[in-house]
């Protein structure tokens, strides 16, 4: 393979032939730069929705209750359904399959929290321990809600990241008392969320106390749960459960759409994975297609490129040059064309994704648009391979025309 | 030299066979400066084709320096073309993109001669042929008298047994032509059997022997030095 002798040659005829090697080039350039862009694009996507859905469990369940839209045995429509801790206890009781179940209560009237001469606005939610494998809250420093809060009605919080900052600034939080509305509570622990910024600037409180504090009395604003590895099934079934449940015990239709809306997030996630396989799957019939109109443009300029040169490789036949030795001319330089020109569009087109993550750090829905590393070789190998392929057929032709007639070929 | 026995050949043309060749008989010595001769469609070019190796024949025998030429696949067929012959044509056809060295240069890469070897003979023969100046010149840059005599150059590096020129002064000039014609007799007196295929009468009469083909059959073989008719 490597006689320099033939190689000077290619070079040779590269170099006295710019035009025709800069078309071959840029159809393969184009073609994989094009794939590498749409590929990374694609993951970019993805990866930007999977991180939105990342804060919270995807095995999800979420109740939250709305009003009446349907008259029910004697109740009239418009009739605001109010949940319970009651309710909490039914469906984390009865119903089969719930992993982690809590409830949400938000109190109303919290105006201030602060620490010393720090004020700050924060929203405050009241949970049950489970609240931190729904929201996927890591705890950084300390201590979750737990049991014994909640029985015992202790005034305790956890605290978001962005709260300590602003309440803090660099001193240690825990063990220090907060006030929310001049009532003391101590901080146990600091977490942080995997989603968005505004995850961490949360203040949590046990349900129990909360209610007995703020005015909750036994009112629930709304409960998630998780189902475990349920299937799609299985999750449906728990939710026609809750549903069903929840409507007799508050008096509701089962045929309401807006009493209790139960949200089924393994659905969701289902119909995201789908909605994102059909998106990989979009970007491939158009990465197929890139490439496939590289491999024409490849062919095309092959077949005119042997049809220019016939007179050439007659002139060389008539010099003693055998077929195989014109055939593997072409092939030569087709191929290292086409390496080259691949190898340039792999390396443009992973520079361009790279700035473009770059510039689009900051944005949610798009993130590190990347190219597996390996689709991307061996697409550059597809189309070299074609090139080759679409080189050989009229290489072979050329090579075993009689000299004669490549002679007389104009 | 050469020894063709009864060769036929016909071509195909639409649904009718053009029996093109029908039975030649040839004998040329080593050492020989011949011109064949004849009207288009006499079958000159046919007959030099399957001397040069370039296309093959339907029936006969035809021996080059004691080698039979037959039904041989492409592959040895070039080797033999490389090995036997040097082609001149009317069109040159020398490669555009190659200079005048590199072209002459070329029969040589094919068989595996090392670069520098190759380049050095080149200069030689293009000094030869009194190019030594334009080895670095395109063809295009060159003169038609001068791009036929860097074509003799490029036949005569791999010292072919037999120098094979299809109108070789078919494209230049009077004046040209004879200068042409020189090159080819010197070549000639160094020992190398030429065949010239030309339709004008003057360069064949430059030659030691002309055959003269028609309708296919070769009409005569020119044995004996035919008179010089001036009919200017």
């Amino acid at each position: 393979m490597f006689d320099f002798d033939k190689w000077q040659e290619i070079f040779t005829t590269i170099a006295k032939n710019p035009l025709r090697t800069f078309l071959t080039a840029w159809s393969v350039a184009w073609g994989i730069w094009m794939l590498i862009i749409l590929l990374g694009a694609g993951k970019g996507l993805q990866n930007g929705a999977e991180y939105q859905m990342s804060d919270d469990a995807i095995n999800s369940i979420w109740i939250r209750p709305g009003e009446t839209s349907i008259p029910f045995r004697g109740t009239q429509v418009g009739r605001r359904i109010q949940l319970t801790n009651e309710d909490y206890d039914e469906i984390a009781g009865r119903v089969d399959g719930v992993e982690y179940i809590t409830s949400r209560f938000y109190p109303a009237g919290i105006l201030s929290v602060s620490y010393g001469k720090e004020y700050g606005s924060f929203s405050v939610r009241a949970v049950h321990p489970d609240h931190q494998y729904l929201e996927n809250t890591l705890v950084v420093e300390g201590r979750y809600i737990n049991e014994k809060d909640l029985r015992d009605f202790r005034k305790v919080v956890v605290i978001g990241e962005r709260v300590k900052e602003a309440l803090f600034k660099e001193e240690a939080a825990l063990g220090k008392y907060i006030k929310l509305n001049n009532l003391l509570f101590k901080v146990v622990g600091v977490f942080r969320d995997e989603g968005q910024e505004g995850e961490t600037e949360l203040i949590y409180l046990p349900i129990s106390t909360a209610q007995r504090t703020f005015n909750g009395a036994n009112r629930v604003n709304q409960m998630m749960l998780t189902v475990g590895d349920a299937s799609l099934e299985e999750s449906q079934l728990i939710t026609q459960d809750i549903h069903r449940r929840l409507a007799s015990r508050h008096n509701f239709s089962m045929e309401d759409p807006k009493a209790v809306y139960v949200n089924n997030n393994v659905e969701n996630y289902q119909n995201f994975l789908n909605v994102m396989l059909g998106i990989r799957f979009f970007i491939w019939i158009i990465g197929i297609g890139t490439i496939l109109a590289g491999i024409v443009g490849v062919s095309n300029i092959m077949m005119i490129i042997v049809k220019e040169r016939t007179r050439e490789f007659g002139i060389r036949k008539a010099l003693g040059a055998t077929p195989w030795s014109i055939v593997s001319l072409i092939l030569q330089e087709s191929i290292f064309i086409t390496s080259i020109a691949g190898y340039a569009g792999l390396i443009l087109g992973i520079v361009v994704l790279e700035g473009v993550g770059k510039l689009m750090q900051g944005t949610d829905f798009f993130r590190n648009p990347e190219v597996d590393f390996g689709i991307a070789i061996q697409a550059t190998i597809l189309l070299v391979v074609c090139g080759a392929l679409a080189g050989l057929i009229p290489a072979l032709k050329a090579a075993n025309i009689r000299p004669i007639v490549a002679l007389r070929e104009e | 030299m050469i020894k063709l026995s009864n060769i036929h050949k016909s071509y195909q043309v639409g649904k009718n066979r053009l029996h093109v060749l029908k039975g030649i008989d040839l004998d040329i010595a080593e050492g020989e400066l011949v011109s064949i001769m004849g009207s288009s469609g006499s079958g000159k070019s046919t007959l030099l084709n399957i001397l040069g190796i370039l296309d093959n024949y339907d029936q006969g025998e035809y021996y080059l320096d004691g080698t039979l030429i037959k039904n041989l696949n492409e592959t040895r067929a070039a080797i033999y073309r490389n090995k036997f012959i040097g082609f001149v044509f009317q069109s040159f056809n020398l490669i555009s993109f190659k200079n005048a060295m590199e072209n002459v240069a070329l029969p040589l890469y094919y068989q595996k001669v090392s670069r520098r070897k190759r380049n050095r003979l080149a200069l030689e023969y293009l000094d030869k042929v009194g190019l030594y100046d334009w080895a670095h010149h395109l063809p295009n840059e060159l003169s038609g008298g001068q791009k036929q005599r860097v074509a003799i150059a490029r036949a005569l590096i791999s010292d072919p047994s037999v120098i094979l020129a299809d109108e070789p002064t078919g494209a230049l000039d009077t004046q040209t032509s004879y200068e042409v014609m020189e090159v080819l007799k010197d070549i000639n007196k160094n020992g190398k059997t030429v065949i010239i295929v030309t339709h004008e009468k003057d360069i064949s009469e430059m030659t030691q022997r002309v055959i003269r083909l028609r309708d296919g059959m070769i009409e005569s073989y020119g044995l004996e030095k035919q008179p010089v008719v001036d009919n200017k």
